[in-house]
């Protein structure tokens, strides 16, 4: 068995049999080829799978063993908030009136899924402080990108057309200078400094005129506050600039404080991080938007508005950067997003922010010492550690990550941020039990004391998943990206 | 109160703050200054227990009509298609739902072999080289099949038929404001792109032409002409938007010379759900392999020889890239692409033709009934699934006659400022029964009168 490949699920076609049930045509049958010209008609057949309905599920089963999912264990990988994914939350999405909508009907025959649209924007706007929301955006970096297009068009309507730099920590998830291209600006470094925050005097120094934005998200990327985010936030606002607040680390501070207060300007959300939208092994995400006052008017169209009790589309906003993405967004995540804000309510959420952070400190405490820790103060959601004094053993960050597998744990994220030498980002979320973080603690450890002892057991890792180390480096010098029949 | 998703109790609390070194949980958080420290509780609804709410969903969702308590005749880029019930067993099975991106391929081979045969159908479908992991949806992965073809060409004008998917066209002006191209529209010819229109705007600066195959109205693109036309620019890029579903009856654009093709597989296995998510997909030639937005499963071997998957030629992606990536598309539509690959493996070789030829038909079969009765069906080319009629009148309040019949009626076109007051984009799909398409023609008939 070992040695065994997994079939694709090709390998098991046989010409002829069906995993469908298609009706029979009930209608006087048209010769097609009267009606369409023979260029048009196809004559290669596509070269799909032909199989069973049984064979089909025990080849998705079987796909299905070989994965891992916060259901299977544990998975503190930073920055990804892998959180409990509540079951209540499919059953609602699975909700024939919801699920089986279509968006071009009516708007008085879906006022029900509109109901819930509306009020998912206004938590998500008291959540943030900001003053309107749009769900439009698909994932956080059309989120991102979202939120600079709306920076640029209100530059741009204020006559201030040289802005053209969008200022990101050099800690920053690799979405953000990306998104800052593609919204056609060039996006410009800031430092971190000893403490593992924003450089105030670098910020200073690359903060000018051309300014149009500052990236951050707070906590930041080392799971670090920014203390001095209202002095930050007033050297890009008296320059000209606006506040771009990164959602993605929303999950330490809900109830504390919001960025409206800390002073941003736009926000996005990831309601597949935060608000238990399932992580779907990639996707589908949700990435809804938030701005305060001032930008309002430049947010996607249409918005949704409530006129004399019933929920409308509002498609006259002159302003409006245009429509990002088909339709309303990605209801289904939404509908989960609002689904666990119901469940939760203020209070829930308030601790869900204070146990996502005492169980980061509460693991950092544990590992500080067998692990370099860079940054020694408390952490908000989520810690950085080093892998430094692991590595004078001969043994790497990417080592170590794969040992955990084969004690059944999801490694954490490693290499990131890129600030951090042979960095692991650990995040443990609020949803674990103190028994699951002990035990990972304690595997930690014992991982440390083999790198000691036997490091040989842990570069060799993983010895006991389904297939070990695999050979990247082929699969990008020759790429085979698809089946083709031998 | 005390919530189910936390788990700690007050002895784990107090034993986990005494290894801080700390009193309270308060301390941890004593590095959010004062002034920007919420002074009150959140404003939400109080929190609800589980039977409660989801009497309350439960409630909401009555509200709305669907496609399962009404029979729909709305298409317009989302579809009404038979889903497996495998389907949804499949995608609920946590090990996949509940995973993140497939960055460590030991425990996640599952997910990165699923991606690869998803990649292999959609290139099945498509004839083209290389398709990537999925895209959130069929308009922005038009939009960033745009974004491509003016990086790759460094040309400044990208033309586009006006017979796309309006809502596509919108998402394809928003992007290219970012990055500051131009967009050309092409007027419709009898419902079709203006070939001659076409041919005066086709320049050595155009960076792609864009159609969609079958079109918004649901005709068929003459995609051989088209692609004779672009013969005289061969830098500029053919970028053609696709309902999957009609390439299981129709010759595919990567036999017309594609460059770039790309749509939503809704049509496979996903519910409309208020318009998302829905998945798109991005094929493209092996020449643009490189340039590819998104995520791309590769495989290869593992250290013992034994076959599998891994998330490869990272190095066009933002988490590397940074701020010359391809894109800044970070997550993909995995679920859904899952989902899409079950009902697409369902359908098999024989199933895909057979649902194409099955919605042509009932489309056919529509149109002969509308004329029957006497409703102008506006164009008379060839078409797949969707077919304009011509009202005369408000379509909103045929709309609203039609659901007191039962039926969810078609796209009122007059809403996408095209001027087509009075006229309605009907869909049909191989679940349509003649009884039901009968009962419809009657009933529109009736309103024409």
């Amino acid at each position: 068995m070992a040695n065994q490949n997994f079939s694709l699920i090709f390998e098991h076609s046989s010409p002829g049999r069906i995993g469908h049930s298609l009706p029979e045509l009930d209608v006087p049958e048209v010769d097609l080829t009267k009606q369409i010209s023979s260029p048009y008609i196809r004559e290669s057949e596509p070269n799909l799978p032909e199989v069973s309905e049984l064979q089909i599920i025990r080849h998705y089963t079987g796909l299905s063993r070989r994965n891992y999912g916060v259901d299977s264990g544990f998975y503190p990988l930073g920055s990804c908030t892998m959180k409990y994914n509540p079951k209540i939350n499919e059953d609602i999405a699975r909700l024939e009136g919801f699920s089986h909508i279509h968006p071009y009907q009516a708007t008085n025959t879906v006022q029900g899924a509109l109901e819930v649209m509306y009020d998912l924007q206004q938590s998500l706007a008291e959540i943030t402080g900001m003053a309107e929301v749009s769900l439009q955006p698909a994932a956080g970096a059309q989120g991102e990108w979202t939120g600079l297009m709306m920076i640029r068009a209100f530059h741009e309507a204020n006559g201030d057309t040289n802005r053209t730099k969008v200022i990101v920590p050099d800690s920053a998830h690799g979405t953000n200078p990306a998104s800052a291209t593609v919204a056609g600006f060039e996006a410009v470094t800031v430092k971190t400094n000893e403490r593992g925050l924003v450089d105030l005097g670098d910020l200073k120094r690359v903060v000018d005129e051309d300014t149009a934005a500052l990236m951050l998200t707070n906590p930041n990327t080392l799971g670090l506050f920014e203390e001095q985010i209202l002095e930050m936030a007033s050297i890009v606002h008296e320059a000209g600039g606006r506040l771009y607040y990164d959602g993605a680390n929303l999950n330490a501070i809900m109830g504390y404080t919001n960025p409206g207060e800390m002073g941003f300007d736009v926000v996005h959300l990831n309601l597949h991080k935060t608000f238990t939208g399932p992580h779907g092994g990639g996707g589908p995400g949700s990435g809804p938007v938030g701005v305060t006052k001032e930008l309002a008017k430049f947010l996607p169209k249409p918005i949704l508005t409530k006129q004399n009790n019933e929920y409308v589309f509002d498609d006259n906003r002159p302003h409006s950067i245009g429509r990002v993405k088909p339709y309303y967004g990605n209801f289904g995540i939404n509908l989960r997003a609002y689904t666990y804000i119901r469940t939760m309510g203020a209070e829930g959420l308030k601790q869900v922010s204070e146990y996502a952070v005492l169980n980061a400190n509460y693991m950092m405490r544990s590992l500080q010492e067998t692990f370099e820790l860079p940054y020694p103060q408390h952490c908000k959601h989520e810690f950085v550690l080093s892998g430094k004094k692991q590595k004078k053993l001969g043994v790497r960050t990417l080592d170590i990550a794969k040992r955990l597998l084969d004690f059944g744990y999801h490694p954490p994220t490693i290499y990131f941020p890129l600030n951090v030498e042979e960095a692991l980002m650990i995040e443990p979320t609020e949803t674990e039990s103190k028994e699951t973080l002990d035990g990972f603690i304690k595997t930690m450890l014992q991982i440390a004391a083999e790198v000691e002892d036997s490091p040989e057991q842990v570069q060799e890792a993983p010895h006991h998943t389904v297939v070990k180390r695999m050979d990247e480096a082929t699969a990008a010098r020759k790429p085979i990206l698809r089946y083709k029949p031998e | 109160m005390e919530f189910r998703y936390l788990p700690m109790t007050d002895s784990d609390k107090s034993a986990m703050l005494k290894k801080i070194g700390i009193n309270s949980t308060e301390e941890l958080f004593s590095d959010i200054p004062e002034k920007v420290r919420l002074k009150q509780p959140l404003n939400l609804k109080a929190p609800i227990d589980e039977h409660e709410l989801t009497k309350e969903l439960t409630n909401l969702a009555q509200k709305n009509i669907s496609v399962k308590s009404h029979t729909s005749f709305l298409g317009a880029g989302v579809y009404d298609h038979y889903i497996p019930s495998i389907v949804d067993h499949i995608i609920s099975r946590s090990e996949f739902y509940t995973a993140y991106t497939p960055y460590q391929p030991e425990i996640s081979q599952g997910e990165l072999q699923a991606i690869f045969e998803f990649q292999t159908m959609i290139c099945e479908l498509t004839s083209m080289d290389v398709a990537n992991s999925s895209m959130y949806d069929g308009g922005t992965a038009l939009a960033e099949a745009t974004n491509l073809s003016v990086a790759q060409t460094k040309k400044q004008k990208v033309i586009v038929s006006k017979t796309i998917h309006p809502e596509s066209l919108e998402v394809i002006k928003s992007y290219a404001k970012g990055q500051d191209f131009e967009i050309v529209e092409i007027e419709e010819q009898d419902g079709v792109t203006d070939i001659e229109a076409l041919a005066n705007e086709l320049d050595e600066n155009t960076a792609s032409v864009v159609v969609q195959y079958p079109n918004f109205f649901g005709q068929i693109e003459p995609l051989q002409e088209i692609k004779q036309l672009l013969e005289q620019q061969p830098k500029s890029m053919f970028i053609v938007s696709s309902n999957p579903l009609a390439l299981g009856y129709l010759t595919p654009p990567g036999e017309f010379g594609a460059d770039i093709v790309v749509g939503d597989t809704q049509v496979f296995g996903i519910p409309s759900q208020f318009g998302g998510p829905h998945c798109g997909y991005f094929a493209t030639t092996k020449k643009l392999m490189r340039k590819v937005p998104g995520r791309l499963v590769g495989q290869t071997l593992d250290e013992e020889g034994r076959r599998g998957f891994v998330l490869t030629l990272q190095a066009r992606e933002q988490h590397i890239r940074r701020d010359k990536a391809t894109s800044n598309i970070c997550s993909n539509q995995a679920l859904n692409a899952l989902a899409s690959s079950v009902a697409m493996t369902a359908l098999g070789k024989q199933g895909m033709k057979k649902m194409a030829w099955l919605s042509m038909q009932k489309a056919y079969y529509l149109k002969s009934k509308f004329e029957e009765v006497g409703i102008p069906v506006v164009f008379q080319g060839p078409l797949f699934n969707e077919l304009v009629i011509d009202m005369n009148q408000s379509i909103r309040e045929v709309n609203e006659k039609l659901l007191t019949k039962g039926f969810i009626g078609g796209f009122d076109l007059e809403q996408m400022n095209t001027g087509m007051y009075g006229k309605m984009l009907v869909a049909v799909t191989e679940i349509r029964t003649k009884h039901e398409i009968d009962t419809f023609v009657k009933e529109v008939g009736e309103i024409h009168g």
